[in-house]
């Protein structure tokens, strides 16, 4: 895949409810570098949370209207790997054998992770303008092992030169997110989501990043609740707040926390 | 809702003592698979050399079987067919009535677990003695393994030490691993000496040879295997192989995934009782194959590759549920991410479906299998029959998880519907997410923005067009 003249923005559902200012810092960091983004309106959800607790005609209804809305040849960047996952991976899947079968394939050969399309799609050029800081980072499952761009993203944050990078204990362990498992196997969820925000917690750095929305959600809510200091951003909130221009920023949204 | 799952799994959690034993053991055995495959291209191939064998055997499993039964009998190697575990447990009985027998030396052999033959023995005043040292201290603890190779592992050495001081007061105290051992050898041996009819398990089956292959650390399984006179053998089925040359790869991706060793201390190769002019050896050697539900699976496509499993425990090691809960926390006999797909599937998804929601999904099982399982997808396969299931007319109806799913579904495949719900849900954020069920229990309520990705984009001028 080469450098495309213009992109389509899956924002995933939980983005939209919760940390929509990231869907929007990823849309300007990629229309800044001279990519026209397109955001078609009618986007919903790539249907995992159905597919995931087994309700696959009901994650095929949700799935065939991405179908329909990402239809065409650009690439379809997505700011979760989770998701990416979804469309890239599952959808075939999902579709085999019927008559979206072949749609699916197509849109699965098009979905890019965010941060994978940054650093080696189109190379950006990152300039970083914010004061020294650690960072950990939690790298997702599905960026670490079912899309396997844990190490774009590394990169890719690399670029910053103001920011050093930690890595938390047992940093390739699941943060016991898992979609419905979270309200399934409650219990089992909270011990794992402790552990993580206990390690990143360990590392003293301010500030965790991640690539998706579902482990931060997860991890900052409950070092909330734990009381432990650090905050939680995802990766392109983080990237637009260090390298925006100072113009640019300052008609941006202000960060908080996710929680 | 208050599973039995749930309860067992919350019990887990309760044992900070255990949970820290099988934490430090997953953290140490993940370390060292690390650094028994220290290049990865080469690994990938032998996972793929690993699947290619196993897949072979599963495709002609039938031919197979009957191969192996004409070369085992071709060298002495009575075999018996069990279709459950009720014909398994009855066919071993037999053998022992037959020799008078009164106590059975045991190697590691979880097929052995899965029929219940220590307590059907047991009934039936024959005595099962456990001579795996991790087996043995389950066996007095009067538990059951906690996971399939290192079935002790939730226990360390004090509790051991506690252990063998209650069982065995005549022997000195020692809490250091070489006392424990020692004691532990000196307690069997005349139990070895003195027993006359041994059981083991069997890592893989050949064919072409009717060899039964075993991998052990300890001796003791070589000890059951040749020094009484009888040696009875149980496997499952799907652990035939078709060629001796599969052995090697298999065996490197075995021990290396287990336990990290390059090897085994002993590779046992039995191909049959002691021979006219031989001087030791068991007299009669007896393989049990036990089906109990495994040609039900085989005959699925997709499910089949639950029998690729050479079971050596790397998904219950590297995954984080497991971590947490042990296998004590799954209440099966086989833990971990390929009890949850195996057991369901041997008990059905009325009885254990529920294990298959013990996942997050996070793909670690699947990444390090050695025969490359899909575990996560067949994880996600189970869970859709159990709905589908749970639906059908007779099942247990899950009106309520079914009702909110379609209504997800009709709310998310409309656009307008959806963006009215966005809209509606940003309205009453200051009355939702203060309490989210389970969640705010240990977490903060989710962030619901004041306004959406989609009005954001609209705002800034990002179109569909």
């Amino acid at each position: 895949m080469s450098t495309p003249d213009s992109i389509l923005f899956f924002g995933t559902c939980l983005i939209d409810l919760n940390r929509p200012e990231a869907g929007l810092a990823a849309m300007r960091l990629i229309e800044g570098t001279g990519i026209k983004v397109r955001f078609p309106g009618d986007q919903t959800c790539c249907g995992q949370p159905a597919y995931n607790a087994g309700y696959r005609d009901e994650a095929r209804r949700v799935a065939r209207l991405q179908l329909d809305v990402l239809a065409g040849t650009e690439p379809v960047v997505v700011p979760s790997a989770s998701c990416a996952g979804m469309l890239r991976v599952h959808y075939p899947r999902l579709f085999e054998g019927s008559a979206d079968a072949a749609r699916a394939e197509q849109l699965a050969g098009r979905v890019v992770e965010f941060c994978d399309f940054l650093e080696r799609i189109i190379d950006i050029a990152l300039v970083d303008h914010g004061p020294p800081i650690r960072v950990a980072v939690h790298q997702s499952c599905s960026a670490r092992r079912e899309m396997a761009v844990a190490d774009s993203a590394t990169a890719l944050l690399g670029r910053l030169t103001n920011v050093s990078l930690v890595e938390p204990d047992h940093a390739y362990e699941c943060c016991g997110f898992g979609g419905t498992f979270a309200i399934k196997e409650p219990e089992i969820s909270a011990a794992m989501a402790n552990d993580k925000a206990a390690a990143v917690a360990a590392t003293q750095a301010p500030l965790l990043v991640s690539q998706d929305c579902g482990c931060l959600i997860n991890i900052g809510g409950t070092a909330c609740k734990q009381g432990h200091r650090f905050q939680v951003m995802h990766i392109a909130e983080f990237l637009w707040e260090r390298c925006a221009a100072p113009a640019a920023l300052s008609q941006a949204t202000s960060h908080e926390s996710i929680q | 809702m208050r599973t039995e799952f749930r309860i067992r799994a919350a019990r887990s959690l309760g044992r900070p003592r255990a949970r820290g034993n099988i934490r430090r053991a997953m953290d140490g055995l993940i370390r060292k698979r690390i650094g028994a495959f220290p290049d990865t291209g080469e690994l990938e191939r032998l996972r793929d050399q690993g699947q290619a064998i196993r897949d072979h055997a599963l495709n002609n499993l039938p031919e197979l079987l009957e191969q192996l039964e004409r070369q085992c009998a071709a060298n002495g190697i009575h075999v018996h067919w069990a279709e459950d575990a009720d014909e398994a447990n009855a066919s071993i009985l037999a053998i022992i009535r037959r020799h008078n027998g009164h106590a059975v030396l045991k190697g590691k052999s979880m097929v052995s677990e899965e029929i219940g033959l220590n307590g059907f023995l047991a009934e039936h005043a024959i005595e099962p003695i456990e001579t795996d040292l991790g087996e043995l201290i389950i066996q007095l603890a009067q538990e059951h393994p906690s996971h399939i190779v290192a079935p002790a592992v939730h226990k360390d050495r004090r509790e051991v030490a506690e252990l063998f001081a209650q069982h065995f007061p005549d022997e000195p105290h020692g809490e250091d691993i070489e006392h424990l051992t020692a004691l532990a050898r000196r307690v069997m041996r005349a139990r070895f000496r003195d027993t006359r009819i041994g059981l083991s398990g069997v890592n893989f089956a050949v064919a072409e040879t009717g060899t039964l292959c075993l991998v052990e650390n300890e001796g003791n399984g070589r000890m059951s295997t040749t020094a009484p006179d009888v040696h009875i053998a149980i496997t499952g089925i799907e652990k035939v192989i078709a060629r001796l040359e599969h052995l090697p790869p298999l065996l490197t991706l075995l021990i290396r995934s287990a336990t990290g060793q390059p090897i085994t201390t002993y590779v046992n190769m039995i191909s049959g009782p002691r021979k006219p002019q031989e001087l030791d050896g068991p007299r009669e050697v007896h393989l049990v194959l036990l089906d109990n539900g495994r040609s039900r699976i085989h005959a699925d496509p997709e499910l089949r590759a639950t029998l690729r499993c050479i079971r050596c425990g790397a998904c219950m090691n590297h995954c984080p549920v497991y971590t947490r809960i042990g296998g004590h926390g799954y209440g099966t006999v086989y833990p971990g991410p390929i009890g949850a797909i195996l057991e369901p599937q041997l008990q059905g998804l009325e009885r254990q479906g529920e294990l298959a929601q013990a996942s997050t999904l996070c793909g670690a099982c699947g990444d390090v299998c050695p025969v490359r399982i899909p575990i996560p997808q067949l994880l996600n396969r189970l869970r859709s029959e159990h709905a589908r299931q749970k639906a059908a007319p007779g099942g247990s109806g899950a009106f309520v998880e079914r009702a909110i799913w379609r209504t997800w579904a009709s709310i998310h495949a409309n656009p307008g519907r959806y963006r009215r719900g966005l809209w509606l849900v940003m309205r009453l954020r200051g009355l939702l997410g203060r309490w989210m069920g389970p969640w705010t229990r240990t977490r903060a309520a989710v962030r619901i923005a004041p306004r959406s990705l989609h009005e954001l984009a609209r705002q800034e001028g990002f179109h569909g067009d």
